[in-house]
């Protein structure tokens, strides 16, 4: 059942614990003492919209930054990790296998801060080994929302 | 110009096959061309699933037409596609079809078509649940026979039983063409009320003509497949297809399956009519059997949550709806709105921008009830329940319903 409340929360934060009772076929109680505890376990991090910012004239660039790292003795990836994501242009931070380490996602105004970032933040971070720097052009999907669907509208108003 | 005129002359009304003309235009054709000329309507009419088909099967076809698989195919279907459809009956549910006994079509409608031909003789009954989906009394019609029609009610859930089947057959019916779970209602039939149901047409010599295009989508429930009935299999014509389970209604592909001597005489029709399926689509079905079922599970239970929202929402405004067990409609009752429902349907889209179908449109006993097709997101299911309890409320007639389960 929490994973079923969980899923639907996740296409949808805004559902309310009567809809989701009524798609579930369970009782309103159950549901919200569902979400409060998963609120209070940390498994419910936060509800946030999905925006589409490329509709926005608002000046604002994404970087992907890939990092590799030498790892650190007793606290491996994690010790530089943690030091990378205390910065606040840095939104995501996973570690990754393959030929990098880190994958940082990173939001500034303009390209100039993200440079900035890289050279004064994140180079100068000690086991840093060399970073490479992917500026986001265009968005086609946002976290499972396709952004100009060219389907929409190609139903029929009516089949019987 | 002597030509030109005497086209003229010609009234090409005259020249239409009586039978043709005789099927009494829609009635809610209107109904139709107004909400298509309308902007910003949500419908609840449109009786498709809401998905795209699933990519994979979109990409089998892609390939197939790279590959230049784009000939005409056996007649009956490829070799590969019957091959798997016979291994998906027998494990879905234990059935034995040889390759003479399977028939791949033109979606469900082109089965049921050359079933209604292959079958019926000029004044021969065949015998039909009222409310249906539309096509069945034409199929009837066209093919020269004479639809009688089985009433039903809401308050037995629309399901049909041998009590009320028996007193209508004569030494004419040939057939009954049901399908279950059922368009528009949603209903679906209790295994023992279909095992006597079996037990009658065999008694009459009936052949069974089973639509069962909507078996992927029950919920809370097993589908129950007549052919696997007691005494079914050897006078059951089962229909069955794609577009419903795995989204695919635009690739025009189905089924049908039953006794080798009706199905060769399916095929008879098919062969000189239909020639044979569209290939790709053809190519995409064998894909949807092979790996389409992780897809189908996903969608049902996608309607599934949204029927349930559907359900009570329409008895929340005070729509009173038994809780449909299959297909993607709710059927509720607009009796206590005083109006018909086309007067209905009509005026909840010129006030509220919502789209329902007239229950009249599926049949007689339809009427008092509109069709809601819950195929749709659950963000417009939100926002035309609101709009419906506002069309409503204006005339006093919201007050939550019985909600019966
Ligand atoms: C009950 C029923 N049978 C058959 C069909 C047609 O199915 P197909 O797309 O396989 O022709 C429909 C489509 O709406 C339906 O509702």
């Amino acid at each position: 059942m929490l994973n079923k409340i969980l899923r639907l929360l996740e296409d949808d934060g805004r559902l309310t614990p009567e809809q989701i009772a009524t798609m579930l076929g369970t009782e309103t109680s159950q549901v919200k003492e569902l979400i409060t505890q998963a609120e209070k376990d940390g498994l419910i991090l936060k509800y946030k919209a999905v925006v589409n910012w490329d509709k926005i004239a608002e000046e604002q660039v994404w970087a992907i930054i890939e990092v590799r790292v030498t790892p650190q003795m007793k606290a491996g990836f994690d010790a530089i990790a943690e030091r990378i994501y205390k910065f606040p242009e840095a939104r995501t931070v996973m570690l990754v296998s393959g030929t990098y380490d880190l994958a940082i996602i990173v939001t500034a105004r303009n390209m100039h801060e993200v440079a900035s970032f890289v050279t004064h933040r994140l180079a100068p971070i000690e086991g840093v080994q060399g970073t490479t720097t992917h500026f986001l052009l265009k968005r086609y999907k946002e976290d499972g929302v396709v952004l100009d669907d060219k389907n929409k509208g190609m139903r029929q108003k009516v089949v019987l | 110009m002597t030509i030109n005129s005497k086209i003229q002359n010609i009234n090409c009304c005259d020249h239409i096959a009586r039978r043709v003309g005789d099927i009494a235009p829609s009635g809610i054709r209107k109904f139709f061309d107004l909400l298509a000329s309308m902007d910003g309507v949500i419908s609840l009419g449109i009786g498709e699933p809401d998905y795209p088909t699933p990519y994979h099967i979109r990409e089998a076809a892609i390939s197939s037409i790279e590959n230049g698989y784009t000939m005409y195919t056996p007649n009956s279907g490829i070799p590969e596609l019957r091959q798997e459809l016979s291994k998906h009956l027998k494990n879905t549910y234990n059935l034995d079809y040889a390759d003479s006994q399977i028939l791949i079509t033109v979606g469900v409608s082109e089965a049921m078509d050359l079933a209604a031909r292959a079958l019926v003789n000029p004044g021969d009954e065949v015998l039909i649940p009222d409310p249906c989906y539309v096509s069945y009394s034409p199929c009837v019609v066209l093919a020269g026979g004479v639809p009688v029609m089985i009433p039903t009610c809401e308050e037995e859930r629309f399901e049909i039983s041998a009590e009320k089947i028996e007193p209508l057959i004569t030494e004419k019916t040939k057939a009954l063409l049901i399908g279950y779970p059922a368009n528009p209602t949603g209903t679906i039939m209790p295994r023992e009320k279909l095992e006597e149901i079996v037990k009658l047409a065999n008694q009459h010599g009936l052949i069974i003509i089973s639509d069962e295009i909507y078996s992927r989508l029950v919920y809370d429930c097993e589908h129950t497949c007549i052919a696997t009935l007691p005494g079914a299999y050897e006078n059951t014509v089962f229909l069955g297809g794609f577009s419903k389970a795995y989204a695919m209604t635009g690739w025009r592909i189905g089924y049908a399956v039953g006794p080798a001597s009706i199905i060769a005489a399916m095929t008879k029709i098919h062969q000189y009519t239909i020639m044979s399926v569209p290939t790709m689509s053809q190519v995409a079905a064998v894909e949807a059997l092979r790996n389409g079922e992780t897809s189908a599970a996903e969608m049902v239970a996608d309607y599934n949550r949204r029927r349930l929202v559907m359900v009570k929402g329409l008895c929340d405004i005070g729509l009173s709806c038994f809780k449909p067990q299959g297909a993607f409609y709710a059927f509720p009752s607009i009796k206590n709105t005083g109006m018909t429902s086309e007067d209905f349907a009509h005026n909840l889209l010129m006030e509220e921008k919502v789209a329902v179908v007239p229950g009249n449109a599926f049949g007689r006993c339809g009427e008092g009830y509109v069709r809601c097709c819950y195929a749709t997101s659950l963000k417009e299911l939100y926002e035309a329940l609101e709009r419906m309890e506002r069309f409503l409320k204006k005339r006093g007639a919201s007050q939550a319903a019985t909600f019966q389960v």
